[in-house]
């Protein structure tokens, strides 16, 4: 990203900032270390962090192949979301985000009991659907309201991880969109007809 | 202690350090130019070019320990996972804020011209005569016309693409054929002419070559300039100026250089040499020569000098003046307006574009008159929303996933870059309570914004509100994202150039009143801000005080 793309984006992800050391340029103040202890119980959980070990992440695979499943293109497990979201939340997720997102594979498992009867893993394509259709409304109305010094929701980082690991993956910038690693040139009045796809960025 | 003696000195390897050893080497001058840090090399150091965005660990992101180590490079987009290498380390290098101030500093052969912004304009007569007609500071020593065959000699070696505009405050330059505005943008422009008398939007005039040049690939539009482009297609030391000086045979380069102070005699009252500290082996050196070009950056240029002859003058070589630090200007940004562009849903573009379109500015200018002096220009674009957009009415699944496959709606930003007028009382000076890791003392910094730059913001957001809706776009809205001085990277005006030894550091010539062996031909040099993009300047001053060194040697008058 340059100077300029920095400047003209508002950088959003779904419509709010990136949660996390944010991604692009939010051109917001950056987060005080005061709303870390606001959301943190002992201000110093970043050593009670566990990162995520294999079977979580092949969970979250699940899950965001659920957000993002395969159609004419592969979907997110095939870009192996669940591995960059365990990187992401170990690296570039504040202490007290990281609580969330932990907290919440659980919460979404509680989540599924209640709607479906069993797990999320268990549950068939149909009812993993509607489990996270629910949670994303929920995360919607939450945001409504939501102050920057609220906790965010666990379900908004797993689908926001899951678009930026699926649309910049290979798999993602090079089937779901189009990738040109070098252009060679600028037109910039190029045809576009529906269904043709957008370009990954930089 | 080892010495060494040279034709000339360039103390810096960035933007005007290259310029000045390209200009002083094809002189015929053996020239050693001083880097503090390390060396890139030309391509083979570029390690992440051609990297494709999958191939990094957080996808170019940023991390909780990035934004540790480098707490001031994270107060914006400038730090992220692709080209961390190329900012200054802040745990090595820290520095005082009296008051927030932002300063992104690259501390390697290059500097920062392996990462700037390219924007390159010419400055105009209503630049270089402002200071005089509003009774401010002082008055730039030199007109246009001074500069002018020097801006065409630095942009026909540099290559700098645009198109000739016809417009008095943004005099016309030796360029490249343009780069191409997109269908969206050439609509807004065509409405904005019909619209206003005068205001414009044209191409951005950039350091990305359009054709081949000097065995530089032209621009492929990977939009990838700041990692070191592998076709040199922007103009930066490596791609350019080092290569021509390092063909004439004269140049010595010489990395791990921090020069710590400019070796002042007394008798001559000249500058014999410089001494300098070995980044890597903590050893000093002393290098001679006859002259010396101090092209640091604005403010580590000031630093030099203040730690310099301060046996004469306590405040260091050029302080006499009392301005030595003062006058620090950059320009101040982040304010502007964005808005959506119903319709061309037929319409696209191929190609990264590393280029914008430009508004020159407008206020107090023709006629206008605001209730503050100087004025802006705008940056921006138009383009097509991504994924990372927002649709209010899906949710997750294939329908979602296949929506955020395809380019959204057209949308189109402009952001003001504002002039900063040069306030005696915004000084830098150096803290000797704080060293840096090579026990040298350290800038403070002491600058603020102020009622001028405060009026202007408003304008900055509401004429470019104005200018959008008039040229068709919906939900247009403004923005004001805050500014720390620093932030605009154009650093600028601590030993500015002048008419009087008694109130400035430079003459008309860049050459420090004190000892006229010296030039300092960087952004330090800068008598007013202006508004546009400054590196082309510096370029051009560098040119034409190297023309008049040689010229002076060969006369002995230095």
């Amino acid at each position: 990203m340059n100077r300029r793309d920095a400047l003209a984006r508002v950088a959003l992800l779904m419509g709010g900032a990136v949660i996390g050391a944010d991604y692009f340029l939010t051109g917001c103040s950056p987060a005080s270390s005061d709303k870390d202890k606001a959301q943190t119980k002992d201000g110093n959980s970043a050593s009670n962090f566990k990162a995520l070990d294999t079977k979580q992440q092949a969970y979250l695979d699940e899950v965001g192949d659920t957000i993002l499943p395969a159609t004419k293109t592969p979907g997110a497990k095939a870009a192996r979301v669940g591995s960059f979201m365990a990187v992401m939340v170990r690296d570039s997720y504040k202490p007290a985000d990281q609580e969330i997102f932990t907290k919440g594979l659980s919460q979404l498992e509680e989540a599924s009991q209640k709607l479906n009867g069993k797990g999320f893993m268990e549950s068939t394509p149909a009812q993993r659907t509607a489990l996270l259709t629910a949670l994303d409304t929920e995360q919607k109305n939450y945001a409504k309201t939501k102050t920057p010094e609220q906790p965010n929701h666990y379900f908004r980082m797993i689908k926001e991880l899951t678009l930026l690991g699926y649309f910049t993956s290979e798999v993602g910038a090079t089937q779901a969109l189009r990738y040109l690693p070098v252009p060679g040139k600028y037109v910039g009045d190029y045809p576009y007809k529906k269904g043709d796809r957008a370009w990954a960025t930089t | 202690m080892e010495k060494y003696t040279y034709d000339a000195i360039v103390i810096g390897s960035g933007i005007s350090g290259g310029m000045a050893a390209k200009e002083l080497t094809e002189k015929g001058l053996k020239t050693i130019m001083l880097e503090r840090g390390r060396n890139i090399e030309h391509i083979k150091d570029y390690v992440n070019a051609n990297k494709a965005p999958w191939e990094y660990e957080h996808r170019g992101g940023k991390t909780q320990q990035m934004l540790a180590d480098y707490p001031v490079l994270g107060r914006d987009y400038t730090l992220n996972e692709t080209n961390l290498d190329y900012w200054v380390n802040e745990k090595d290098s820290p520095y005082v804020e009296v008051k927030p101030f932002d300063w992104f500093r690259g501390y390697h052969v290059g500097g920062r011209s392996l990462m700037w912004g390219r924007q390159s304009y010419r400055l105009s007569d209503y630049d270089f005569e402002a200071n005089a007609k509003d009774g401010i500071a002082v008055d730039w020593p030199i007109r246009y016309k001074d500069l002018a065959p020097w801006y065409s000699h630095a942009e026909k070696f540099a290559g700098i693409s645009g198109n000739r505009d016809g417009l008095p405050q943004l005099p016309d330059g030796d360029y490249m054929p343009p780069m191409e505005m997109n269908i969206v943008e050439k609509d807004v422009a065509a409405r904005i002419k019909k619209h206003y008398k005068d205001r414009h939007m044209v191409i951005g005039r950039t350091a990305n070559i359009t054709k081949p040049h000097n065995n530089r690939v032209n621009c492929q539009y990977r939009n990838k300039c700041w990692l070191g482009c592998p076709f040199g297609a922007y103009f930066s030391t490596q791609s350019a100026t080092l290569p021509a000086a390092v063909a004439t045979g004269n140049l010595t380069l010489r990395p791990f250089s921090i020069v710590t102070r400019i070796l002042y005699d007394k008798d001559t009252k000249r500058a014999k040499g410089v001494e300098i500290l070995d980044a890597e082996t903590n050893k000093t050196y002393e290098y001679y020569a006859k002259v010396i070009f101090l092209n640091a950056s604005a403010l580590n240029s000031a630093w030099v000098l203040m730690n310099s002859a301060t046996d004469v003058w306590p405040g260091g070589l050029g302080s006499s003046s009392g301005e030595l630090g003062h006058n620090v200007m950059d320009h101040h940004f982040r304010a502007g307006a964005h808005g959506e562009m119903p319709g061309y849903e037929d319409k696209y573009v191929y190609g990264r574009r590393a280029n914008g379109i430009y508004v020159p500015r407008f206020r107090n200018l023709f006629g206008d008159k605001r209730d503050y002096i100087r004025g802006f220009g705008y940056q921006g674009s138009a383009g097509r929303e991504g994924w990372s957009r927002e649709i209010p009415e899906m949710s997750i699944g294939g329908e979602f996933k296949d929506a955020l496959s395809e380019p959204g709606n057209w949308t189109m930003g402009l952001t003001g870059f504002g002039e900063t007028l040069p306030y005696h009382d915004n000084r830098i000076s150096l803290d000797k309570t704080k060293k840096d890791k090579w026990g040298l003392p350290v800038l403070a910094m002491d600058v603020s914004i102020r009622d001028n730059e405060q009026k202007m913001r408003v304008d900055m957001m509401q004429d470019a509100k104005e200018m959008l809706e008039i040229a068709g776009l919906q939900n247009v809205k403004t923005y004001n994202n805050g500014y720390n001085p620093g932030g605009g990277i154009h650093e600028m005006g601590t030993a500015r150039m002048g008419r009087d030894p008694k109130t400035s550091v430079l003459n008309q010539y860049n050459q420090v009143w004190d000892a006229p062996n010296v030039y300092v031909t960087d952004g330090a040099a800068m008598t007013s801000a202006a508004c546009q993009n400054p590196s082309l300047t510096y370029m051009a001053l560098t040119a034409r005080a190297v023309d008049h060194a040689v010229s002076e040697l060969k006369k002995q008058n230095v």
